[in-house]
């Protein structure tokens, strides 16, 4: 049995919304008197979970409302939630920048954690200074530093700028060193939040293989905050989704991931938005891989999938397509069912229907929405929709190199004859 | 599993995260082990100070040399405020220099959590050191400026002026600690008091420059008015200052009762600034 090296009980954290002014100072006068007469805060009974959209009530919400979990040693976990789910918060929390409300952490070991890349360089300093710098603020002593101050140019590779002030070197190497420094701390648990997204393909690979290095290789405990899919896949083993500051799974990081998806399953009317169409028969959503949100690695199979309507009953030949449009609004690929020679036959006892294609994913790395439409047999537009579905092709790096940098936006596998 | 977590909990964890630890848990040794950050970040202000100019840390004698000047014309030449037989320049000097020191530690000390509020956010380290780091770093300043304050003493003794350095000049050391932390403490309290209502923010800088009147710097202490000479030793400053110029130019007296009074004001505000500070330190974040 592994031992336990995160253990969280009853965690909670509230956070006042709201400016801080005049307002506020007789709540915390009223807040204090509480105190002191060894009551409970009284603004904290009324605290609310923490959903963005709804305005609620009360300015006081649980940013982290009773988490309690483990975590053992040698892990690598990856936590996952929507935005405002409480996953920086949680890691703010084990990092010791802030305090929890209520409940408590205990730790074993040392934790380093990462959760901007660079806290405390110095523009004027040179390399070599901000590597002793930044090191120690990430608690290491300079005998520590200097043991790895090859390792960290190396890793980083500014051997010829170690001494040239880091305001002069580009966005990508000042990313390098100040990932390099973090990346050769000595602790027992590291926790990383999303600073990958930084950085080209090919270092985002590199850092990725060196938390990958330090977790399995060395048998430290790693946290990791992504909302990149892949990488969580490849670098965890287990998974924490949290879900409005609370704990909505834990456990494998495959079951985590699908949990997380599927809960974004059900698009709202309200998110469809119809471009053209008499109505008749109208498109009710747009799946891929049976959600409205997927993470799909170039060249794996993906379905979409188009669930009907029918308002006017009859006998009707359906012609569908598809455009898939990239974050700029720029279509990339359409489909047209009528390209297969085929169409979609629905009769009179029909009243609502499906349907659906598979293809290996061709896209780049990117977000891309998905547009659906029909045509009846004479060419009229039924119903034409945008919906919210998204498409997140992931940055991949497992088929020998990124595609993010690559010429072209679609790739298809063809084969060579040498 | 359940088993297993009880058998774990006998065990010794290396760190609890919890809201609220006692108030008098001051987490000295964690400051102990990041003593290295200490050090590295005295070097980064002393070496950011003079990166890309000429004259490097020359700039540091500006400063003292044109306040010097001006007091000088105007408080000796123009208003004609005794400096007790010391030479205008060297009493103005004694004065600025170390005043100098108190009020960088202060106003510095007093913004940290506003200033540092970026890092503060994304790393922990014991908070303490960031201000710890200012102090150390005014202490190089005052270094350089106290140089120039000796070569200007030597000048003068060289020239024949009847100036005569005593016994007192031992208690230096005691001086600038105290003023250390009679500025830390304060800063630290400050601090403290604005991350949440940035009022008192507002007070600090013409605060000091206000208290700089209420202390012997540009008067001794024996040309104050009779009424409010008490009032100005009540000022834990006004010991400190008089000593320093008593000790180094034998301008003026020494106090003892002042001087102790000094001490025990340092010494107190000092441990209720670490108090406070220690208290906000942990959810500042939240509120800054």
């Amino acid at each position: 049995m592994s031992k336990i090296a995160i253990k969280a009980e009853n965690l909670s954290k509230a956070y006042q919304l709201g400016e801080f002014s005049t307002g506020t100072i007789s709540r915390d006068i009223e807040r204090w008197w509480a105190k002191l007469r060894g009551k409970e805060d009284p603004f904290l009974k009324i605290g609310e979970t923490n959903d963005r959209t709804s305005k609620g009530t009360s300015d006081i919400v649980w940013s982290l409302k009773d988490l309690d979990f483990e975590i053992n040693q040698g892990d690598a976990i990856g936590v996952i939630g929507r935005n405002g789910a409480g996953k920086s918060t949680l890691l703010k929390v084990l990092s010791r920048v802030t305090t929890p409300t209520t409940g408590s952490v205990k730790v074993k070991g040392r934790i380093a954690s990462l959760l901007e890349v660079g806290t405390g360089f110095h523009p004027e300093l040179t390399g070599r200074e901000n590597i002793y710098l930044n090191g120690a603020i990430l608690g290491m002593r300079k005998a520590e530093i200097s043991r790895h101050f090859d390792a960290i140019v190396d890793f980083a590779g500014v051997d010829r700028y170690v001494d040239t002030p880091v305001k002069r070197y580009s966005s990508g190497m000042y990313v390098r060193l100040a990932f390099a420094v973090a990346a050769h701390l000595e602790s027992e648990i590291l926790i990383v939040d999303e600073v990958l997204a930084v950085g080209d393909a090919e270092f985002q690979s590199k850092c990725l293989g060196k938390m990958s290095e330090v977790s399995q290789g060395e048998g430290r405990t790693v946290l990791f905050v992504s909302h990149n899919m892949a990488s969580i896949k490849a670098l965890c083993q287990k998974g924490i989704l949290l879900k409005n500051g609370g704990l909505a799974f834990q456990g494998d990081v495959n079951d985590a991931i699908e949990k997380y998806v599927s809960n974004t399953k059900v698009t709202s009317p309200e998110d469809i938005k119809r471009l053209k169409g008499n109505g008749e028969v109208q498109i009710s959503n747009i799946l891929i891989n049976d959600s409205c949100e997927t993470y799909a690695n170039i060249f794996e199979d993906i379905t979409i999938t188009i669930p009907f309507e029918i308002n006017n009953i009859g006998k009707r030949k359906l012609e569908f397509f598809v455009i898939i449009y990239d974050n700029e609004e720029q279509a990339v690929l359409s489909f047209f069912q009528k390209d297969s020679g085929a169409f979609t036959l629905i009769d009179e006892t029909q009243r609502n229907g499906s349907v659906s294609f598979s293809l290996q994913n061709p896209l780049k790395p990117g977000s891309y929405k998905v547009s659906a439409g029909i045509f009846d047999e004479h060419r009229n537009f039924l119903d034409w929709i945008d919906s919210n579905t998204l498409l997140n092709v992931e940055s991949n790096f497992h088929y020998g190199g990124p595609f993010d940098n690559r010429a072209g936006n679609i790739f298809i596998p063809v084969q060579w004859k040498i | 599993m359940q088993k297993t977590a009880e058998k774990i909990s006998d065990e010794k964890w290396d760190l609890e995260i919890k809201p609220q630890a006692s108030l008098f848990n001051l987490h000295l040794k964690d400051v102990w082990n990041y003593r290295d950050l200490l050090g590295l970040l005295v070097r980064r202000d002393f070496v950011s100070f003079y990166k890309q100019t000429i004259f490097g840390p020359l700039w540091f004698f500006i400063q003292p040399v044109f306040t010097t000047i001006i007091f000088t014309f105007i408080f000796s030449n123009l208003a004609g405020i005794s400096t007790e037989g010391a030479p205008a320049p060297l009493f103005y000097m004694a004065g600025t220099v170390a005043w100098n020191y108190f009020a960088d530690c202060l106003t510095k000390t007093s913004t940290v959590f506003r200033d540092n509020a970026n890092i503060f956010g994304k790393v922990y380290f014991p908070r303490l050191i960031m201000p710890l780091s200012i102090v150390l770093s005014n202490l190089v300043r005052f270094g350089v400026q106290f140089l120039l304050f000796i070569l200007l003493l030597v000048y003068y003794m060289v020239i024949g002026n009847n100036i005569q350095p005593n016994g007192f000049i031992i208690l230096f050391p005691v001086i600038m600690l105290s003023m250390a932390l009679l500025g830390l403490g304060l800063g630290l309290i400050i601090t403290a008091m604005t991350t949440k209502y940035r009022d008192l923010a507002f007070l600090v800088s013409f605060g000091v420059q206000l208290l700089m009147y209420a202390t012997p710097v540009i008067y001794p202490l024996s040309e104050a008015p009779e009424k409010y000479r008490d009032l100005i030793a009540l000022n834990p400053l006004s010991g400190l200052v008089e000593t320093f110029r008593y000790g180094f130019i034998g301008s003026g007296h020494f106090y003892p009762g002042a001087f102790l009074f000094s001490l025990t004001t340092s010494l107190v505000v000092f441990l209720l600034g670490l108090i406070v500070f220690n208290r906000v330190e942990k959810t500042f974040v939240d509120t800054v």
